[in-house]
């Protein structure tokens, strides 16, 4: 018996596979029992009623996807009433994921998902937010911490950070979070993009730029999450471009101590269900008895901080 | 609270029967499908196909593609599809005993209310593909059906003898014999609503259908559904990217093609 579990920031998960928040809800308990997944994470959630982008909202390019979905949002009433329940039929934690546009009404929200059934907040801090001129929080270190600060003080449940690729301070924004209340990180959301159409020379997207996911992004949020890793010492959860079991392999040796999977279950519903499946059989194979045997065992000699926390192609 | 959801949509690899041109632009897609999958297929819903990577083309997200028939006794899945871009192409490759991954049935279905007796299915082009299942669900049911074909030319009309086969009355108006213009439909609708063979209406895709038929229902308080499209990724409800508006009561709401859709209220959709 290969023993999956891990334990992410105090949070004990059976095995270490489960969704990126926006790629997952409880339509997906329509084509496998949800109850095999490691974790729930629910599409961020604002704290007023939000409409969403214009359309088209997604295009695919070279074998990845953009998005500008946005967030859409029927406000956290709603979440509170319909969707937190849902989740109740299954043993798996539920972590509910969230945003704001500015670091107080964050907070606020923050305190109001803190509810019995919530297991984890995510706070998305790599969306726009108003007080910082549209930027990330999480672009900045001084941002991140500030909001990590406020989320901190409003929660007991763990906090996960989400962290963008649209940085240049990766390790420390990632430092910030940590010294922010930070019991985890999600590295990484979508990184912003473009595409146009030749024909029409329009873009593609109807709100202009979107975000990148799937298998290109993969090398962008493995380096991330190796950098994030080696900056903390709070556990990792690889996301991006996660499709194969050897990419989720790859995350876990890079040090993620668990991972997201998004734009894959689009392609394949049931693609989880594979990965944890393959995950088990290749740790089997590999004569492994526990995945954190895994986990940050990357061989990368002796190397110095400037070259490991790199923020330019060298 | 409900208990939890029962499993409904189901990701499986199908074996190609046959992938043959049905005219110029449109080709039908037979796959060999097992027969409590074909029992689960209602009229109006969708399969989400993962189009192959092959002739050169390299699709990436799934393709939706309604499904045109399924027959549990033959054990069949039917598309009519027309070749527009990669995804299509890719989907043109297929052989014989070729593999296809499907994922569905998804989407809500057309319904027929008891009293609607006399159906109207007004199509053109590939919505043909859409509609053609209900004729086969109305004459299940012993609906009377007339169904009003619309295309370029008399060679694209498609399905006429197939809604022939099922007992409905067809009405074929095409561009070349300049009977499809919308001036002609409407005294074609109207002439059915005088003659009391007209209790719901049935379309997709058309914008300017969907107007003269809002305007048609509501003159005559006539009730009608739609099947509309829209962009899809997930195709089951999770990335709300398939949004359209729609009017509901004095507010505007946006609501997922592939999850609330791809049948709507006629009078509820909003011409684009
Ligand atoms: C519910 C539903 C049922 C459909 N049923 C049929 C059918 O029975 N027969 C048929 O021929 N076509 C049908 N379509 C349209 C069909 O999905 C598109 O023609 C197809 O996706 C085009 O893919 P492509 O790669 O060949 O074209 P491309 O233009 O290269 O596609 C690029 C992207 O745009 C999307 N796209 C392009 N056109 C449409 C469209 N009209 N609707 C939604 N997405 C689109 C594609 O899925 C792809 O993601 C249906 C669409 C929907 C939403
Ligand atoms: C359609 C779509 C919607 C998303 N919505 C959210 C969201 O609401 N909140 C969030 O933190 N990330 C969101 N993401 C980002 C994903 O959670 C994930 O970080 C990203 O897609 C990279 O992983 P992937 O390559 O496996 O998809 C979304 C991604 C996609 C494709
Ligand atoms: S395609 Fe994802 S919600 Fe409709």
């Amino acid at each position: 018996m290969v023993d999956l579990s891990v334990d992410i920031g105090g949070l004990k998960l059976k095995n270490p596979i489960m969704p990126a928040s926006g790629t997952f809800s409880e339509d997906l308990a329509e084509v496998f029992d949800l109850d095999r997944l490691g974790a729930h994470v629910t599409k961020t959630i604002t704290r007023g009623w939000r409409d969403g982008n214009p359309t088209p909202r997604v295009c695919e390019v070279n074998g990845s996807m953009l998005n500008s979905i946005g967030i859409p949002s029927k406000g956290v009433g709603a979440f509170l009433e319909k969707v937190v329940p849902f989740y109740a039929h299954y043993e798996t934690p539920l972590v509910v994921s969230i945003s704001g546009n500015t670091a107080d009404e964050f907070a606020t929200l923050c305190s109001e998902v803190s509810v019995p059934g919530v297991a984890a907040i995510e706070v998305n801090i790599s969306c726009p937010n108003i007080e910082e001129d549209g930027k990330a929080f999480a672009i900045r270190p001084s941002s991140t911490h500030d909001v990590m600060r406020k989320l901190r003080a409003a929660t007991d449940l763990p906090l996960w950070a989400k962290l963008t690729p649209n940085t240049g301070e990766t390790s420390e924004v990632a430092r910030a979070a940590e010294e922010g209340g930070a019991d985890a990180l999600v590295v990484a959301n979508t990184i912003l993009s473009m595409a146009i159409d030749i024909n029409t020379r329009r873009p593609k997207l109807g709100n202009l730029m979107g975000g990148l996911s799937g298998p290109s992004l993969k090398p962008i949020a493995l380096r991330m999450a190796y950098q994030c890793a080696r900056a903390t010492n709070i556990p990792v959860i690889g996301c991006g471009g996660i499709s194969t079991i050897e990419d989720v392999i790859e995350y876990l040796i890079a040090g993620a101590s668990a991972v997201q999977v998004g734009t894959a279950t689009f392609i394949h519903p049931t693609a989880m269900i594979s990965l944890i499946d393959g995950l088990e059989d290749w740790l089997a194979g590999q004569g492994l008895s526990s995945v954190r045997e895994l986990v940050g065992s990357v061989i990368d000699g002796e190397q110095d901080e400037a070259v490991v926390f790199m923020e330019a192609a060298p | 609270m409900d208990a939890v959801p029962s499993i409904k949509a189901f990701e499986l690899p199908l074996s190609v029967k046959s992938n043959d041109p049905v005219n110029g632009e449109y080709r039908r897609l037979v796959l060999a499908a097992p027969q409590d999958l074909l029992a689960r297929c209602r009229a109006g819903q969708f399969f989400h196909l993962l189009c192959p990577q092959a002739g050169g083309e390299t699709p990436y997200l799934r393709r939706p593609m309604s499904i045109y028939g399924f027959y549990p006794d033959q054990g069949e899945l039917h598309f009519l599809y027309k070749v527009t871009g990669a995804g299509t192409r890719a989907l043109a490759t297929l052989a014989l005993g070729d593999k296809l991954n499907v994922l569905g049935p998804l989407g809500e279905p057309f319904t027929i209310a008891d009293d609607w007796q006399n159906l109207v299915l007004v199509a053109r082009g590939v919505g043909l593909a859409t509609l053609a299942p209900l004729a086969l669900e109305a004459n299940r049911l012993g609906r009377k059906l007339t169904a009003i074909c619309s295309a370029r030319h008399p060679d694209y009309l498609m399905s006429t003898d197939y809604f022939a086969s099922l007992g409905a009355d067809v009405i074929t108006l095409t561009d070349a014999e300049g009977t499809s213009d919308l001036g002609n439909l409407e005294q074609v609708i109207e002439g059915l609503v005088a003659a009391g063979r007209a209790d719901a209406f049935y379309t997709c895709g058309s914008n300017r259908m969907l107007r003269l038929l809002q305007t048609i229902g509501e003159r005559h308080g006539i009730p009608g559904q739609i099947a509309l499209e829209q962009q899809m990724a997930c195709g089951i409800g999770m990335c709300h990217c398939c949004v359209r508006p729609f009017n509901r009561g004095d507010r505007q709401v946006h609501l997922r093609v592939c999850r609330e859709g791809p049948v709507f209220d006629m009078m509820e959709a909003i011409a684009w």
